[in-house]
């Protein structure tokens, strides 16, 4: 007879570094509850505008169903090209330094595995995404977190990430407009950053994957900076701006030398992205621009809507400038954010998602995502009063 | 256009009932203001009317639509305006509108009956000196009417919790 086996044997050791994502316990919880309000996707609330998903159906009916180029359709880099000297007056060359890719998720860990040798630093900028240190933790590299205060509104400043370069660092990975915060850069804070980033000859992973989404102020592209283009892997995609996360869209630019290193790894990986998706992509850069902005006019009513009413709990919230998220304090009601999250959830079925989630200075705070409809945010904030005023 | 007033007129496109509160505080401005800036809205005539739509067919008055395309032949001194003024002034007509191309003007009939209709077309406007021709259309289902689609919606799944 064979010797039996234990299945968990064969895990890698690196798999024990990485904890399981704190946002999975409160799928759990919620999945077979009714009546549940939801503050706690990280994703429109609205379908993909039609004409995108129009082209799909076409290029379907039309039989666009094979594999395109490992980079993705010429056409759409084309496109992406164009959009950025639009928008940010800075270009990238559609033949060698666009990346189209399977969503930002993707172009982070390819970001990562192409310049991580093992031992390297990479400093990660939180609350943010769960996905960063993660991706770090698999390239085999030593992740560094770093928490943006809440005393200045959750914006990085240029001497805290300073102050954790070493000489093993090799980039810094920043998210702005946040999840889960909201915050944005201004263009100076981002210029001092800039200095840092050539001071200490390092590279900045920009997720901005919320840009369309600024409500007050304008974003500011870090490759955009003099001098940050060859030293900035850029990553954006279409989920959050044209309501396309199913279609997992999006890409990276950077110089050629690293896109090239990005691409080793996506061809042997990934081959490329779903062609269907592509071809959503281009129609979205064409004709989505009215809908882009109306949403996003929509968004910012919401967010007045949530804000306010936040605030009238009592549940002190600093003024989100981008992204769908408010982020409310709840240290006055002596909770931890888990706890808080977790009551909220059994007693008043409301979905919101714990701060430390995100990050240590997270912690005391609550992710509340209103890409929810306007009746969905009223409700939500009734029983979080309640909920509050019970305590 | 200010940020302000596309708001406003945004919102009420939207849901006319929504309260100078709401709008209040879905703007930041105070409800006061957002009052003001309805009224003045109103007395430049940007906002028209405050309408509902009614889904009549359930409400179970089963009216009868149509869709009347004109040719119109136009007499010395008398443009469109003039026979538009004559056709509008009917309260069968629900909407008159001045086109490009085939036919010049197109226009909205509701009656009780297909022969209350066809009756009215034949009896009131076929005999208008400046109509050289009408061509009926009943309208059979409407699917949208002013922006709003009258299917069920569509439902979307998403799931209650996401990074």
């Amino acid at each position: 007879m064979r010797t039996q086996c234990k299945p968990s044997q064969f895990i890698a050791n690196s798999m024990q570094k990485v904890p399981a994502s704190g946002i999975r316990k409160f799928f759990d919880l919620v999945s077979d509850s009714e009546d549940v309000i939801t503050l706690g996707v990280g994703e429109p609330d609205y379908v993909t505008p039609w004409h995108i998903r129009e082209a799909c159906i076409h290029s379907i009916e039309h039989g666009e169903t094979s594999y395109t180029s490992n980079y993705g359709l010429l056409e759409l880099r084309e496109e992406l090209s164009k959009h950025y000297t639009r928008r940010h007056n800075v270009y990238y060359e559609p033949e060698t330094e666009i990346l189209v890719t399977t969503g930002v998720s993707e172009g982070l860990d390819l970001a990562i595995r192409a310049i991580v040798n093992p031992g390297d630093e990479v400093i990660v900028v939180q609350p943010s995404y769960v996905a960063y240190v993660p991706s770090i933790i698999f390239a085999g590299g030593v992740p560094v977190t770093l928490g943006a205060r809440p005393e200045n509104d959750f914006k990085i400043t240029a001497d805290e990430i300073k102050a954790s370069i070493t000489n093993k660092t090799k980039a810094v990975i920043i998210n702005y407009p946040n999840n889960p915060t909201g915050a944005t850069m201004d263009r100076s804070d981002l210029e001092a950053i800039a200095d840092v980033i050539v001071e200490h000859d390092i590279l900045m992973i920009s997720d901005e994957v919320y840009e369309r989404l600024t409500y007050e102020g304008t974003h500011t592209c870090f490759s955009s900076l003099e001098g940050m283009r060859d030293r900035t892997i850029l990553l954006n995609g279409f989920s959050k701006a044209y309501a396309m996360t199913g279609f997992r869209m999006a890409y990276a630019l950077a110089p050629k030398e690293i896109i090239d290193a990005m691409m080793l790894i996506h061809q042997y990986t990934m081959l490329c992205a779903p062609i269907t998706a592509q071809v959503g992509a281009i129609e979205a850069l064409r004709n989505g621009e009215e809908e882009v902005e109306k949403m996003a006019r929509e968004y910012n009513r919401r967010r007045k809507l949530i804000v306010s009413g936040l605030n009238n709990i009592g549940l002190d919230c600093f003024n989100p400038r981008g992204a769908f998220y408010a982020f409310p304090s709840i240290s006055s009601t002596g909770l931890s954010a888990d706890e808080f999250a977790e009551r909220l959830l059994t007693e008043y079925k409301v979905v919101t998602i714990p701060g430390n989630i995100f990050g240590d200075t997270g912690e005391g705070f609550l992710r509340c995502a209103y890409a929810a409809s306007r009746e969905d945010i009223k409700e939500a904030l009734e029983r979080i009063g309640n909920f509050v005023d019970g305590l | 256009m200010d940020e302000q007033t596309r708001n406003i007129l945004d919102i009420l496109d939207d849901d006319a009932r929504t309260s100078p509160e709401e709008i209040a505080t879905l703007t930041g401005m105070t409800a006061d203001e957002v009052s003001r800036k309805i009224e003045q809205l109103e007395k430049a005539k940007i906002i028209r009317k405050y309408k509902t739509i009614i889904d009549w067919d359930l409400a179970g008055d089963h009216y009868v639509y149509a869709i009347i395309q004109l040719k119109i032949s136009l007499e010395r001194k008398l443009g469109y305006q003039a026979i538009a003024e004559r056709l509008y002034k009917f309260p069968e007509v629900r909407s008159v509108r001045l086109l490009s191309g085939e036919h010049d003007i197109a226009m909205t009939v509701r009656g009780n009956s297909m022969k209350q209709v066809a009756f009215f077309v034949a009896e009131k406007i076929a005999t208008q000196e400046q109509v050289q021709s009408t061509s009926t259309h009943f309208v059979l289902k409407t699917y949208k009417e002013d922006g709003l689609i009258l299917d069920e919606p569509e439902q979307v799944k998403k799931l209650v919790v996401s990074p």
